[in-house]
């Protein structure tokens, strides 16, 4: 079923999209990103590879990566390691340098059915520069959170559309497509770290006058587990807000 | 120009005009009724919007969808993953 001989619709158009994988103690969910990966690309058809950035997890993620290699085929899994946690911003840096795509899918949730589809199929349609994933739209949603949590993200929401204007309703939401010139090109002009990271590269998007098309998706965070959100998130989300208003 | 230097602008703007009709700046002699329009206007406004931000909030988390049907998928998903992940050999 995961296999991606099992394509019943080949779509060799050229395009190749990379998807960039940076991890740091997740030998439990590594497996299961890419098992879910590997089977909706096969299914879709489309040419793809996942880059797999670890920062030298003490956990033995990297030795995770090394079976799914085995399993998968070089061509479809490649491990770029880096010795320590050096910050997603140079992850995403350093994957890129190996990505043989044109496209680039950056991720940090569970995957759900028809999601690669759908991005793929807005990105097709305006020819968007990037594609992102918007938990506030559409169909689009959460799953697990309490009032509170509801509220406050919300309320930082609706702050930052006022204060910024991003033209994208889902700013900290981090599932994307970008062409790959598109994300080099944001990558190096983005210096928050953590939280803030996704906001910029959106602030920025709009700044450069790049194109964005948005889908609706479904967050799941089971896999990745996003951390709770604590009195020191929202701060360092105030402060990120701020510095790019005052900046950009 | 930044978004602070864009509000910073637009906010100078409007309480200029504020400033002309109520104090009436300018001698142009408006009509009483204007300056008293004017002068507890910037109050309205804040407080409009206020309301604005809270009905559009409020509105915004009542309506925010509850995806239990992707997470039930991905529960099993996730089942079928480990079951197949281990007939390929994967040690956990």
């Amino acid at each position: 079923m995961a296999s991606r001989k099992t394509s019943h619709q080949k779509r060799d158009n050229g395009d190749k999209y990379s998807v960039l994988l940076p991890t740091y103690n997740e030998r439990e969910n590594l497996p299961l990103i890419v098992w879910l990966l590997v089977k909706y690309f096969g299914e879709s058809g489309y040419n793809y590879e996942i880059i797999v950035i670890d920062d030298g997890s003490p956990d033995g993620t990297l030795e995770v990566g090394e079976q799914l290699q085995k399993i998968y085929g070089e061509d479809k899994i490649l491990l770029r390691p880096r010795a320590k946690k050096l910050g997603l911003g140079t992850a995403y840096i350093h994957g890129m340098k190996h990505a043989t795509g044109n496209y680039i899918f950056i991720m940090d949730a569970d995957l759900s059915h028809h999601t690669i589809f759908l991005f793929v199929r807005k990105q097709k349609e305006g020819n968007y520069d990037l594609v992102s994933g918007t938990r506030y739209q559409g169909n689009g949603g959460v799953y697990g959170w309490d009032l509170r949590r509801k509220l406050i993200s919300r309320g930082a929401n609706f702050l930052t559309q006022v204060l910024l204007r991003p033209g994208a309703s889902d700013l900290t939401g981090s599932f994307r497509l970008y062409k790959k010139k598109v994300l080099e090109s944001l990558i190096e002009r983005c210096v928050s770290k953590g939280y803030v990271f996704q906001m910029e590269m959106i602030v920025r998007a709009r700044q450069l006058n790049y194109t964005i098309g948005e889908v609706p998706i479904s967050f799941v965070d089971r896999v990745y587990g996003e951390s709770k959100l604590g009195g020191n998130e929202i701060v360092s989300f105030v402060k990120g807000l701020l510095t790019l208003f005052a900046t950009t | 120009m930044t978004k602070l230097l864009e509000w910073l602008f637009g906010g100078s703007v409007v309480a200029a005009v504020w400033a002309l009709v109520t104090f009436d700046l300018l001698d142009l002699s408006l009509p009483q009724t204007y300056r008293e329009v004017a002068w507890p206007m910037p109050l309205y406004l804040l407080v409009s919007f206020g309301c604005y931000s809270l009905a559009t909030v409020g509105y915004r988390v009542a309506t925010f969808n509850d995806c239990d049907e992707a997470a039930k998928e991905l529960q099993e998903q996730i089942k079928e993953a480990k079951e197949d992940l281990r007939k390929k050999g994967l040690k956990m």
